[in-house]
């Protein structure tokens, strides 16, 4: 059963799915009890054109959606509340911008059609030992950003408008809370692509909430799930030669429905 | 004792077409304990947020402690209505009333020995200090409000402003809340409004009225005579949803 270890590859995966599981862990705890997982599908969908665009000008396609997932969460977060437009129209049209963009991108390119589908559903098996690097960057910044500001973002998420009259900058600390989805966004790119990195952000988080009432539990026990998940998700695809990114979301999809029944049962 | 603790002169909250603060004059003293009653989108919350500086009005202005809303926002205790939350929200009674301890101060640190202690404290004020580790999802209407009121004090605030604290609470434990705040006001001012006119009126000092425009009969002395006469304006306003008709009546005495 263990005899897929010996692929490099493998190992590559397994480590990466390790580091993807506590950046989706933490931060998806978040997004879940925000209620931003709109934002965050946005956010995602638009990094597509970073990685467009990183094709296009041939440079790292993870460093162009790192770019986007940015600036586009940036976008959001200081445009909340500015305009007339609401932020879910907001988010759609940032949503499709994001990924025709990339389509546009990659279409320019002359000759040479590089593997769309691994940034659009993930492949966990291609992971290189730069994308390990930059996933590991990632995640500690994440870790140090959570750790400095968790009572803010705590605050922030059960009640806002409290913490603007407690004198919290709130604006800046949602910002920082969507650029710190941004990252994640990037760092679950390589495991499930654009389009599933919503499936992680949610799904673990969800189930964690069923079982605790406490937040930074409900971090600790998405990580958890999120590492089974995907290494289950991984295994089973190698065994039955499955997509990967795929099989990974519907194996928490599986958990998710299987938990609910259980809750309801209780 | 009388100086001004809150004063709104000819507010106005505008959005688009739809007027929802139309020149309101308000002064509240320190050490009041201030009514304020009217029918439900009478614009009570929206009046609350211009005190905090959540909202800007369109017109007119506030002034808190002498200053801006904004740059006295750490000394207002804000008790929002409880049916905003999410009730399944992560979070114990304890970390909720920690809250009020938050601040620009705050950032880069945790919460130390001083901020425990307070919190503890205030949630013992309220009598919920037994439950402060429990999640606040399993806790009823009114001890909810009572952890929000505790957080609100936690933040040790010179006025404390609360939005409809006895919307969902059954009529014993809204007479306990009113103890309670009673018994706050002696340190503290407060301004609360409501939609409820049944209690409010046999422990607060001073009643306004608010529906788009604020009448306001707070005079020092409070008679019988006078919270009668207000209780009575807003069982027309709710009945009719005529203001000026109120306003007429109140012009000719």
């Amino acid at each position: 059963m263990l005899d897929f270890l010996q692929y490099e590859f493998m190992r590559n995966a397994l480590m990466a799915g390790l580091l993807a599981s506590l950046a989706c862990g933490i931060i998806g705890a978040l997004v879940v009890v925000k209620r931003i997982s709109l934002v965050s599908g946005g956010i995602s969908h638009a990094a597509f054109g970073g990685v467009g665009l990183g094709y296009l000008l041939d440079f790292d396609p993870l460093l162009g959606a790192l770019f986007f997932a940015l600036a586009s969460s940036l976008g959001m977060g200081l445009m909340r509340g500015r305009t007339k437009v609401s932020e879910d129209s907001a988010i759609g049209i940032l949503w499709v911008t994001g990924m025709s963009l990339g389509v546009l991108f990659i279409g320019l390119r002359a000759g040479y059609t590089p593997d769309l589908f691994s940034y659009l559903f993930g492949s966990i098996l291609t992971v290189s030992r730069l994308d390990l690097a930059i996933m590991f960057v990632l995640d500690m910044v994440i870790l140090l950003v959570v750790f400095t500001f968790y009572k803010e973002l705590l605050a922030l998420s059960f009640d806002e408008e409290f913490a603007t009259v407690r004198g919290v900058p709130t604006r800046y600390v949602y910002l920082t809370l969507l650029s710190m989805v941004a990252l994640t966004v990037v760092v679950l790119i390589r495991i499930v692509g654009v389009v599933l990195v919503i499936a992680m952000l949610t799904i673990p988080a969800t189930i964690a909430w069923q079982f605790s009432h406490k937040l930074h539990r409900i971090m600790f026990g998405s990580t958890v799930l999120s590492v089974v998940f995907t290494t289950s998700g991984l295994w089973l695809s190698y065994v039955f030669n499955s997509a990967s990114g795929a099989t990974i979301v519907l194996v928490s999809v599986a958990a998710f429905i299987l938990s609910s029944t259980l809750k309801s049962l209780r | 004792m009388s100086d001004e603790v809150i004063k709104l002169e000819n507010v106005w909250v505008r959005y688009g077409n739809l007027t929802v603060l139309e020149d309101v004059n308000l002064t509240v003293f320190r050490g009041d304990f201030l009514g304020i009653i009217g029918p439900n989108g009478g614009g009570k919350t929206t009046l609350l947020k211009v005190i905090l500086g959540l909202i800007k009005p369109s017109r007119g202005r506030v002034t808190v402690l002498g200053g801006s809303p904004e740059s006295k926002r750490g000394l207002i205790g804000y008790v929002p209505q409880i049916t905003q939350f999410d009730r399944n929200f992560p979070a114990s009674v304890l970390d909720v009333v920690l809250m009020g301890r938050l601040g620009r101060g705050k950032l880069f640190k945790r919460y130390d020995e001083q901020d425990k202690r307070l919190a503890l404290e205030m949630l013992k004020a309220m009598e919920m200090a037994e439950f402060k580790d429990k999640p606040i999802g399993e806790l009823s209407g009114g001890q909810l409000q009572r952890v929000l009121v505790a957080r609100a004090l936690a933040s040790e605030p010179e006025i404390l402003l609360l939005d409809e604290p006895t919307a969902s609470i059954d009529e014993p434990t809204k007479t306990e809340l009113y103890e309670l705040l009673k018994k706050l006001n002696e340190k503290v001012t407060i301004v609360l409004v409501s939609h409820d006119i049944g209690v409010i009126s046999t422990y607060v000092d001073k009643i306004a009225c608010l529906n788009k425009k604020l009448f306001y009969h707070g005079s020092k002395e409070v008679t019988t005579k006078t919270l009668e006469e207000t209780y009575r304006c807003p069982v027309e306003l709710i009945a009719h949803g005529v203001p000026h008709r109120v306003l007429r009546k109140h012009e000719e005495e």
